[in-house]
């Protein structure tokens, strides 16, 4: 009898618990400042919802391995992954990634920048929602700039921008009138003198799928950059990236610096930047050929297919991802913190309009298109990158020959026979020719 | 007849010795200290040595934003674990080695090590199949199965160089007292080879500690050690190098202590036999 009872009530309870357990979803992103912000505020998220979330946060080149990894290998350890506009498509493409067109009404998908949303789809089908996104432009010291008797058009040209480096270089006072990244990677040095080589006519491959650096406007592009940073740049700048170029910048030592729009909140943050009210913003160069130099990025939230979770899933997507958590970040934290570039509705936002950087911002989102990246037609979609999966390896390899360029080890003819080589090679072994 | 060494030649020696201590310590020293900084001061150039503000901010945010304990018990629970599973499997494997090898002994010992020379990635994609087929992925028994099998070649190769240093006929002598298998190796060898069995133990910890590559591309939420805590603050578009920092320092601080306090030991086992 006794023992019947206990059955009973271990029963009970068993049942009990297993109902009142809170479903749970693990994310895994990237560190950024908009992604540590949102962690801040899960909690919300968990009291409206009643899902738990658990973070796993890596930094960018580790969780490219570790997600790209359990999606291949359909290892379950995530419901929601952090990706960028190059794995977006080709996963989206092979399957791996539950669809999002079925978000709710009220989510308004409409309101997504036209270019992240084609950036983020293939076929039409969004996969990825923008958490936030960005474009490249020029920040540069409106001091300096007015000191050396120039005034930065709104959309300068490379030749101007050649022109007010040297102006703005006084090589005693450790100023360089201009940081570019150098550093070897496909998303670091590789997406710079990529999305650079677009202004000058040069593409990655013809429509075929040859490699074209044996053409005139990749060597025009390496001529430009090699002469005007060895004239204007920063001492070993074959090895600054992102960072060295932020922390130059922010400590006075560059007069312009073409990056990240994203970088623009840092750079004007008087905690952490010495020069925060002497900023300036500009649209990346042109040549006058019609493309610019500024590339398009975003950091999107996707579901691997074969997820347990997709509903729940798909419930944080729509939150995080959404103007009323915009409206959140902004009511905490100011208007200049929320995460930028996603929705069309933040740029309307009046109170959005007074941060210094944000029309710049969407001016260069909205100038750049992935779909049309290239004075003369190419295969791929893609700014600073080609959206294919060998492209990654690829461009890393033929970034470090740059990069052994920069540092004064080979000539740029010799840089771009091999990066001619190896992307052919890597082409042919791949199926492309 | 010993050689008798000079002054200069000990001021010089003494003065070799420090330098390389110190230019060995010099990252961790300036991990510590810019874990004391703020993020504007972490980059300062010239760089700041020791006057500047110190702050323990750094500390309080990453105390706020993860959870310290969880990562570090699963550091514990992995390394401690995945060290003990070594040293039972790898105690009788040497001392078969060492007391009664057989012709292919150096060539096993040999194959051993050259497991050690492949890169990792190049099993990562067998290994992931196999953790998500056992459902393995993300949990602590399976990070302590890997990092065991990963280390064991080092530790088998410790132990043996150890137990050869050990003469045999101690062993034939227990055996002759009537001692068996399991009381030879229990009561008679191990004992002797105490210092050798530690400063292997402690070098496994160290090692499992510090492995960052399985530990990173088997875990996520549950099973994630200290590595994956510190790989969270490291970004390639954004400065936090002074939290980066703290969280470094964090994550070292106790296998720092532990190696502070075992140095004698560990110096003690890994010159062992170096000198006849």
């Amino acid at each position: 009898m006794y023992r019947r009872t206990a059955l009973l009530a271990a029963g009970a309870f068993a049942l009990a618990a297993a109902g009142s357990a809170a479903a749970e979803i693990t994310i895994a992103t990237v560190n950024n400042g908009d992604m540590i912000r949102m962690q801040g505020y899960t909690d919300r998220f968990t009291d409206e919802t009643g899902i738990e979330v658990e973070w796993v946060t890596l930094e960018e080149n580790v969780l490219r391995q570790r997600v790209t990894t359990d999606i291949t290998t359909r290892g379950g350890q995530f419901d929601i992954m952090t990706i960028g506009m190059y794995e977006a498509p080709i996963w989206g493409a092979n399957g791996w990634l539950v669809p999002l067109d079925d978000l709710s009404d009220e989510y308004d998908v409409d309101d997504i920048l036209p270019a992240m949303a084609g950036g983020l789809s293939h076929d039409g089908t969004l996969y990825a929602a923008p958490f936030y996104g960005e474009s490249s432009m020029i920040m540069y010291r409106k001091d300096l700039m007015e000191a050396a008797g120039l005034e930065m058009p709104e959309a300068p040209s490379w030749s101007f921008v050649r022109h007010a480096a040297e102006a703005m270089t006084d090589r005693g006072r450790d100023i360089n009138g201009i940081c570019l990244r150098g550093k070897a990677g496909w998303g670091e040095g590789g997406a710079f003198i990529t999305a650079m080589s677009n202004s000058f006519g040069a593409r990655w491959f013809d429509l075929d799928w040859n490699a074209q650096f044996d053409t005139r406007p990749w060597a025009d592009t390496l001529n430009f950059f090699v002469g005007m940073m060895n004239d204007s740049g920063p001492a070993g700048y074959a090895t600054n990236g992102f960072n060295e170029n932020l922390s130059l910048f922010q400590q006075g030592k560059c007069g312009m610096w073409i990056d990240a729009t994203v970088a623009a909140s840092f750079v004007t943050n008087p905690a952490e930047s010495t020069v925060a009210d002497k900023v300036g913003f500009a649209l990346a160069p042109d040549n006058g050929l019609g493309k610019r130099s500024n590339w398009l990025w975003a950091w999107a939230l996707a579901i691997p297919a074969g997820t347990k979770q997709e509903g729940d899933a798909k419930k944080f997507i729509e939150w995080a991802t959404s103007k009323e958590y915009i409206k959140l970040v902004a009511e905490n934290e100011g208007w200049a913190n929320v995460p930028p570039g996603a929705r069309t509705s933040l740029y309307r936002n009046p109170n959005y309009r007074r941060v210094p950087f944000a029309r710049m911002t969407l001016d260069s989102i909205l100038t750049a298109d992935p779909n049309d990246s290239t004075l003369e037609p190419s295969p791929y979609v893609g700014i600073q990158f080609a959206a294919i999966p060998e492209f990654a390896g690829i461009a890393t390899e033929v970034s470090q020959e740059f990069a052994e360029v920069y540092a004064g080890r080979q000539t740029v003819e010799e840089a771009l026979e091999k990066a001619q080589d190896i992307t052919n090679d890597a082409m042919e072994a791949a199926g492309y020719r | 007849m010993a050689r008798s060494i000079t002054p200069r030649r000990k001021i010089l020696t003494t003065a070799a010795a420090w330098a390389v201590g110190i230019l060995i310590f010099f990252p961790i020293y300036w991990t510590i200290l810019t874990s004391f900084k703020t993020e504007a001061q972490a980059i300062n150039d010239p760089p700041l040595f020791l006057f500047f503000d110190w702050t323990l901010e750094n500390y309080s945010v990453v105390q706020e934003r993860s959870d310290y304990m969880r990562f570090l018990w699963n550091s514990l629970i992995v390394a401690g674990g995945s060290t003990l599973l070594g040293i039972l499997v790898a105690v009788p494997a040497a001392w078969s080695m060492a007391f009664v090898p057989s012709r292919r002994t150096k060539d096993v010992l040999l194959w051993m090590l050259s497991t050690k020379m492949l890169p990792a990635v190049g099993v990562l994609y067998p290994i992931s199949l196999i953790f998500v087929r056992f459902g393995l992925l993300d949990t602590r028994a399976g990070l302590i199965a890997v990092l065991m099998l990963v280390n064991l070649p080092i530790i088998v190769w410790m132990l043996y160089t150890y137990f050869k240093e050990i003469p045999g006929e101690i062993l034939e002598a227990a055996r002759m007292d009537g001692a068996g298998l399991k009381e030879e190796i229990l009561h008679v060898l191990t004992p002797m080879a105490v210092p050798g069995i530690a400063s292997t133990i402690l070098l496994n910890v160290i090692l499992a500690w510090n492995e960052a590559f399985w530990t990173l591309n088997l875990t996520a939420a549950k099973a994630a050690p200290l590595t994956a805590f510190i790989a969270s603050y490291s970004s390639p578009e954004g400065l936090f190098f002074a939290k980066l920092s703290a969280a470094s320092t964090m994550a070292i601080a106790p296998i720092l202590i532990l190696g502070w306090f075992s140095q004698k030991q560990l110096v003690r086992g890994l010159t062992f036999g170096a000198v006849k």
